[in-house]
């Protein structure tokens, strides 16, 4: 029985389930997704070959800009990178102001993003409450740094600004009411039946499927299996840091929220142990303004997962040659897999559960010789 | 006028992000929900074009996206308004010499209303929304 065509539904750029414009071709049988073909590249701005372009100071502020949610780890990364290549240390304390950066970040992208994954279930209540207890970190933000959204905190060589005690005892009234609300969320999301029906078993993504189309980040983790770059490969002040590396068997979209939502708790405990912990000092060396010849690769988790950033230098003032692979890009091909024998309804919580951030991804691929795996779509016109 | 009064008392908005790096959306976003709240004033976040009156850009535009801006511009009935939101729809500013961005977002559409800032706090774009509505509401007094 049934029809022999399948029907074609394009999905995007525009559409409200989609915060960003990207474009998914869908094709459906019934009501059954049967294919699935992604169009990336509507963000891409070319910011990698304007960071080739500008000064290793100015490129900053660029790497800042590659995305607004996570430009700590993308500005870590991107320090990390030139500060290698220009042969600086960091100064410890610096080292532990961008590790408390870097987790209050991680809060803020996880509960914007449960906000998000609650919105695409159909239960708003759970959005906004979200969405306001966001507001206590980005005030936290502005009083550390000066912008709510974008810090500019990371500079080469260190931080800019220091935390003063008077502030730490902030934060840790800020976490004192944060934790509250995340171990409110976990109540909810555990027990609310609306949330657990239309996250549980939708959008599985078997571990072995996990580990071979290389997904990151907390969609690896909700398929059990326990990778973090934090551990594994640590970096800034991560080494000194307690932490459990949160995993979870689901390998569905509730399986990825329990993982968000239990890792701001341990989130709030890293940050809770660097406040009490801080060493004393500068919180800045001065950076020189050429970097010798050499290479070096960055890696940093950021809140969607593994991000990493490529330098070359060639001596001068400026990179040679700059790459940015973020977390997006490398969950796209598992997203495909995912979104293959669902329902047209469980979409944009499938979209929504990558959590993806399609201004990371877009940076120019260019596929030689033979095939692009039919995701990845180059700049059309380079 | 009648028509306008009723224009202005409850605007539906579209939000469209052209390509900037999602500092301004959720920003934007911030500015729906509870602290900042704009449907207080009526306002409410509209996901098809046909049915919106305020066009809420954000981001430069890329080369890639600047046809889908139009096409959603076209898509929304007259009487319609656009608000572009932050320093990258006003200009282009921190791409501006990027090999793919074409500019701010009147490089392609007309823009009644500019909100500056990197990204602009919810409060500036409430206030760019609220004084649209003013000009609304005086036009053709
Ligand atoms: S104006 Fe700033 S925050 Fe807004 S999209 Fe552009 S770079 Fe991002």
């Amino acid at each position: 029985m049934g029809y022999a065509s399948t029907v074609k539904m394009p999905f995007g750029p525009q559409h409200p389930a989609l915060k960003e414009p990207e474009h998914f071709l869908f094709e459906l049988d019934g009501d059954t997704v049967v294919g699935v073909t992604p169009r990336i590249g509507y963000v891409h701005r070319g910011i990698e070959k304007a960071l080739e372009l500008s000064t290793y100071g100015h490129g900053l502020y660029l790497a800042e800009r590659i995305c607004g949610i996570c430009t700590v780890a993308h500005t870590c990364c991107y320090t990390q990178a030139i500060e290698e290549l220009m042969g600086i240390e960091v100064p410890p304390r610096a080292k532990y102001i961008r590790t408390i950066m870097s987790e209050l970040e991680r809060l803020h992208s996880h509960s914007l993003w449960v906000g998000l994954v609650a919105h695409e279930a159909g239960f708003d209540t759970l959005f906004m409450y979200a969405w306001r207890d966001r507001e206590a970190i980005l005030s936290l933000f502005q009083e550390i740094t000066g912008g709510r959204v974008l810090h500019a905190i990371n500079t080469l060589g260190g931080v800019r600004r220091d935390i003063s005690p008077e502030l730490a005892d902030k934060i840790r009234c800020t976490m004192e009411y944060f934790e509250g609300r995340v171990k409110d969320y976990r109540r909810i999301i555990r027990t609310e039946p609306t949330f657990l029906k239309r996250t549980r078993d939708v959008g599985v993504l078997k571990p072995s499927d996990a580990a071979k189309l290389d997904a990151v980040g907390p969609t690896l983790r909700g398929s059990g299996i326990k990778e973090d770059v934090r551990r594994d490969d640590p970096y800034i002040a991560y080494d000194e840091m307690p932490f459990n590396v949160i995993s979870s068997d689901g390998c569905d979209v509730f399986a990825r929220t329990e993982v968000r939502v239990e890792e701001m708790m341990e989130s709030i405990g890293i940050i809770r142990y660097a406040l009490d912990r801080m060493p004393a000092g500068v919180f800045r060396v001065r950076a020189p303004r050429n970097a010798p010849a050499g290479e070096c690769v960055s890696r940093v988790e950021a809140p969607r997962g593994e991000d990493m950033h490529f330098a070359r230098s060639d001596g001068t003032a400026k990179p040679e040659r700059y790459k940015v692979r973020a977390p997006t890009l490398a969950n796209i091909p598992a997203l495909c897999r995912m979104l293959v024998g669902i329902h047209v309804a469980d979409i944009p919580i499938i979209l929504a559960g990558i959590d993806p951030c399609f201004s990371c991804m877009d940076r120019m691929v260019v596929v030689r010789g033979g095939r692009a795996s039919g995701t990845l779509q180059s700049k059309r016109d380079v | 006028m009648v028509v306008n009064w009723a224009r202005s008392g409850s605007p539906w908005l579209i939000h469209f992000n052209t390509g900037g790096c999602n500092g301004c959306d959720i920003e934007f976003v911030a500015a729906v929900t509870p602290v900042y709240d704009v449907e207080r004033f009526g306002i409410k976040l509209q996901g098809s074009p046909r049915h919106a009156d305020i066009l809420a850009a954000t981001g430069p535009v890329t080369s890639q996206i600047a046809q889908s801006l139009r096409r959603v511009y076209d898509q929304m009935p007259s009487p319609k308004f656009v608000v572009a939101l932050g320093t990258c729809a006003v200009s282009g500013a921190p791409f501006r010499n990027c090999y793919s961005i074409q500019g701010g977002i009147d490089s392609v559409i007309p823009v009644d209303v500019y909100v500056p800032g990197c990204p602009p706090r919810p409060e500036a774009m409430i206030d760019g929304i609220a004084k649209l509505l003013q000009r609304i509401r005086g036009a053709k007094k």
